[in-house]
């Protein structure tokens, strides 16, 4: 069963076909890699699908659902959450206070005046239970600016664990980690695969193609291609494309 | 106990037993600077709420307290010279005259603030202030009122239990809704509303992603913080006992931003820090030359210049 | 209502709009292309009025004091970029607010020590004190059309320097991509100084060209300054067009709005009601706008393109 299908969605900028009749369908429980050249428009598509940017035409479901037209944060609300390729936390909050926050959109209403939210066991003791398992445990209450690169991206992480959302969209979580780095990231999506839908924008051809259930292939905004890993390092058509990028 | 909390301790506890002292030893002036003092580090207090916690620099403050105030004058002047006995707001009681001046401001707050919330950075400071020159043109032009030469308050708030022409009760009253002021923003601010309108500050799109929509949670702290101000502009008119326009013009909205951020921005004592300094080098300053201005406006751009976390940065925090 | 009314008010209304424009425009200049938010504007605007007041006293020829007090106001104006704003570039804008603030302060008591506490009124030459008659009721003071010309020039002289020179051509490259400018390996430092420069000029121009009429005082851009960013917030900030439009609008709107609010207002209510509501509404006119602008359109009526 399909959990998210775009069916010919449009965005243009200026001129330029950022997404181009796009259609795309997303089954449950899958981890779909999304691959293209630079500009191909993958970070667009990621926007459309949280709803930052709203498409010039198509249309999004979720779970059968049309969200075409419904903002960010209601769709975070029905279980679409994603990380951010270049990355967007909450710098002056600690690092538990970022995770904290994210638990406590997903478990109740932010609606409470009275108790400081640090002293809340439930939120505290889950927030802690995610930083424990992307392997941040540690420096729960050190500023989130004072963290590194690598580190801040395992938090993207467990934000969009902490949302226990079904959906999962991944802008590039390996940007910019070094090899140990990328590889404990790997490890951490391999954990994850199954548990959630997981839409993977990522360069790091090795781990799409270790982890991918499905690939689609965005060249100038459109797909054109989907298929296992073996059906995509097989097709001419992608071939060409990736060369005709590297000529 | 970190020094940031030893610092605010003892600063509200020189507060607390200074006036008493002048009062007693004769010393009417310094009484009535500490509770101007204390009445502007209310509204301070409620302005750090948005401006230090939720990132929201609004450039229109005065005008709340205007407002608060006028709350306290115009049901004064109704009560000696008639009009307005059907609304029940031809009155002296300060029970009617208080929660008045709040509900006012935090209804101003809801509409203004409604739009104001639409918009970012410098609009927002630009539409903030906006809205305050238009309740400043609107009480100029207000003849009934005094428009311009401003209105004087002839019979201070009734309280039960209160005598406020008695300078030291009005003094402990102020004192007293300081600290709860303080405690309600302290609290506000790490619950998980405040959690929010934190996340929100440092970055909406995020917090926009977890599934909370930043404008609401955003527009509920203008309301607070507007209803708060309002209640320190009542204590403010029954501290005058006279209320002018020029209370809202926008050089003050800009005085109580600079309290804010000279004290230290999103800390609890902060804003009594920075009232506090404010007032006393305004007095001790303006005492020496009538060109005080000059060297309190190089201080100010001395503050920002070279500064980061005002007063409250030279305190250590927690973390 | 009378059409001799209505075409006084309306010339009073694009002479308003015109001076907001002065001022306006070196504002948007400064926040397009600086991003930096300079509350202290007007200070300059009053400096302009004073320097000029005390040169016409000083040469005894007003348009000589005019011409000298340009180019000293300029220089002011490159002090502030140099001194107060060049080291708050990377601060947020309520730092910039805040500098400013105190520059205000500073401004107005240096012009305190320096000119009294008294204003100084300004005199005019010869050949501007006659009026000029339209028609037999239609009488206009021949030095508002002097301001209405000179406030004209002045925007049409900027458009020309805006379209047609090199500096211009940076300056609208910058409001539109500062990163680029940049790029280019332009002095910015120098286009900075240039824009603050030339914004100052701008603005203490506005203030030679009223003080005849209102006389140079303390505190006079205080309530300019309001009005100004009003206008860049309208007109959408960083867009000179909009600036200029909208200065045209908003003086046009707060002028008639003072004389004929109430008769329009009668057309509607009971003159009592017009009356006493007339002179609060029409005051709070341009806020109501800007609000109602704002509302709708929360970047201003022309937004600069992307940033």
């Amino acid at each position: 069963m399909s959990i998210l299908e775009t069916k010919g969605l449009m965005k243009s900028f200026g001129g330029i076909r950022a997404t181009d009749d796009l259609t795309l369908s997303v089954e449950q429980g899958e981890l779909h890699a999304i691959i293209g050249p630079n500009g191909a428009g993958k970070t667009t598509l990621i926007t459309q699908l949280c709803g930052t940017q709203m498409p010039d035409a198509g249309t999004i479901h979720f779970k059968g659902r049309d969200i075409t037209a419904l903002a960010p944060d209601k769709r975070a609300r029905l279980g679409i959450t994603r990380s951010f390729q270049i990355t967007s936390l909450i710098p002056d909050m600690t690092v538990l206070e970022n995770i904290a926050l994210a638990v406590q959109a997903r478990e109740g209403s932010s609606y409470r005046f009275i108790r400081a939210a640090a002293g809340i066991p439930a939120i505290r003791d889950r927030a802690m239970a995610l930083l424990e398992r992307v392997g941040l445990a540690e420096k729960a209450e050190i500023e989130t600016r004072a963290l590194s690169h690598g580190e801040h991206r395992h938090m993207e992480i467990a934000i969009a664990l902490a949302s226990r959302a079904e959906l999962m969209l991944l802008d590039e979580p390996m940007a910019g980690l070094g090899p140990e780095e990328s590889a404990r990231m790997v490890d951490l999506l391999t954990e994850l695969k199954g548990q959630h839908t997981i839409v993977l924008i990522e360069h790091d051809m090795d781990a799409v193609f270790a982890l991918a259930d499905r690939i689609s292939v965005l060249v100038y905004g459109h797909i054109i291609a989907t298929g296992d890993p073996a059906s995509i390092r097989a097709n001419k058509e992608v071939e060409a494309a990736y060369l005709g990028e590297e000529a | 106990m970190s020094t940031r909390t030893i610092a605010t301790l003892v600063a509200m506890a020189l507060l607390a037993v200074l006036p008493p002292i002048f009062f007693y030893t004769g010393n009417a002036f310094w009484l009535d600077l500490a509770t101007r003092l204390t009445i502007l580090a209310i509204a301070a207090v409620s302005l750090n709420l948005i401006l230090g916690y939720g990132g929201l620099v609004s450039f229109g403050h005065a005008a709340y307290v205007g407002l608060g105030a006028y709350a306290v004058g115009i049901p004064a002047y109704h009560w000696l010279y008639g009009g307005l006995e059907s609304l029940g707001l031809a009155t002296t009681s300060g029970l009617v005259q208080i929660p008045l001046a709040m509900v006012v401001c935090a209804l101003f707050a809801l509409v203004t603030g409604a739009i104001c919330l639409r918009t970012k950075g410098v609009y927002f400071i630009m539409i903030t202030m906006a809205f305050a020159q238009m309740v400043y043109y609107a009480s100029v032009s207000i003849e009934e009122y005094g428009g311009d030469d401003g209105l004087v308050i002839d019979t201070r708030s009734e309280l039960p239990g209160l005598n406020l022409d008695n300078p030291i009760q009005l003094f402990g009253l102020a004192y007293l809704s300081l600290v709860v002021a303080m405690l309600i923003v302290r609290m506000i601010t790490r619950s998980r509303f405040g959690m929010v309108l934190r996340g929100a500050k440092g970055n909406a799109e995020r917090v926009q992603m977890m599934g909370l929509n930043p404008y609401a949670y955003r527009l509920t702290a203008y309301v607070i913080s507007g209803a708060m101000a309002g209640y320190a502009g009542a204590l403010l008119g029954n501290f005058t006992t006279f209320i002018s326009p020029e209370m809202m013009d926008w050089t003050r909205s800009g005085e109580l931003m600079f309290m804010v951020i000279l004290g230290g921005a999103s800390t609890t004592g902060g804003p009594v820090l920075g009232a506090a300094a404010f007032i006393i080098l305004e007095e001790v300053l303006s005492h020496f030359t009538i060109y005080w201005h000059l060297p309190f406006g190089l201080l100010l751009i001395a503050v920002v210049l070279f500064t980061r976390g005002g007063l409250m940065g030279f305190f250590r925090g927690r973390k | 209502m009378d059409t001799s009314l209505l075409v006084i008010q309306t010339l009073n209304g694009l002479q308003l709009g015109l001076l907001l424009f002065l001022v306006a425009s070196g504002l948007t200049l400064v926040f397009g292309i600086l991003d930096f938010v300079n509350l202290a504007h007007a200070s300059l605007y009053m400096l302009g009025a004073f320097i000029c007041a005390s040169l016409t006293y000083a040469v005894g020829n007003f348009f000589l004091a005019v011409l000298i007090a340009l180019p000293v106001t300029a220089l002011l104006g490159w002090g502030v970029e140099r001194f107060v704003a060049r080291p708050l570039y990377a601060r947020d804008h309520l730092d910039h607010v805040l500098a400013t603030f105190g520059l205000i302060l500073v401004l107005d008591t240096a012009a305190h020590l320096i000119w009294g506490p008294e204003g100084i009124a300004v005199p005019l030459p010869e050949a501007f004190r006659g009026q000029i008659e339209l028609s037999e009721t239609l009488v206009i003071p021949t030095y508002r059309l002097v301001i209405i010309a000179a406030g004209l020039a002045a925007a049409g002289g900027l458009y020309w320097m805006v379209v047609h020179t090199r500096l211009g051509m940076l300056i609208r490259a910058g409001a539109s991509n500062r990163v680029m400018v940049g790029a280019l390996g332009i002095n910015i430092e120098l286009l900075f100084g240039l824009v603050f420069a030339l914004g100052a000029a701008l603005a203490g121009l506005a203030g030679m060209l009223i003080a005849p009429i209102t006389e140079a005082s303390i505190g006079m851009g205080n309530q300019v300054i309001i009005t100004a960013f009003v206008v860049i917030i309208v007109g959408g900030i960083g867009s000179m067009k909009g600036a200029f439009i909208a200065a045209l609008l908003i003086g046009l709107i707060d002028t008639l709005g003072r004389s004929f609010l109430d008769d329009i207002f009668k057309l509607v209510m009971s003159p009592d009601a017009a009356e006493n509501s007339a002179p609060a509404i029409s005051a709070m006119l341009i806020y109501i706008i800007m609000a109602c602008v704002l509302a709708l359109k929360p970047q201003g009526l022309f937004p600069p393109k992307v940033r």
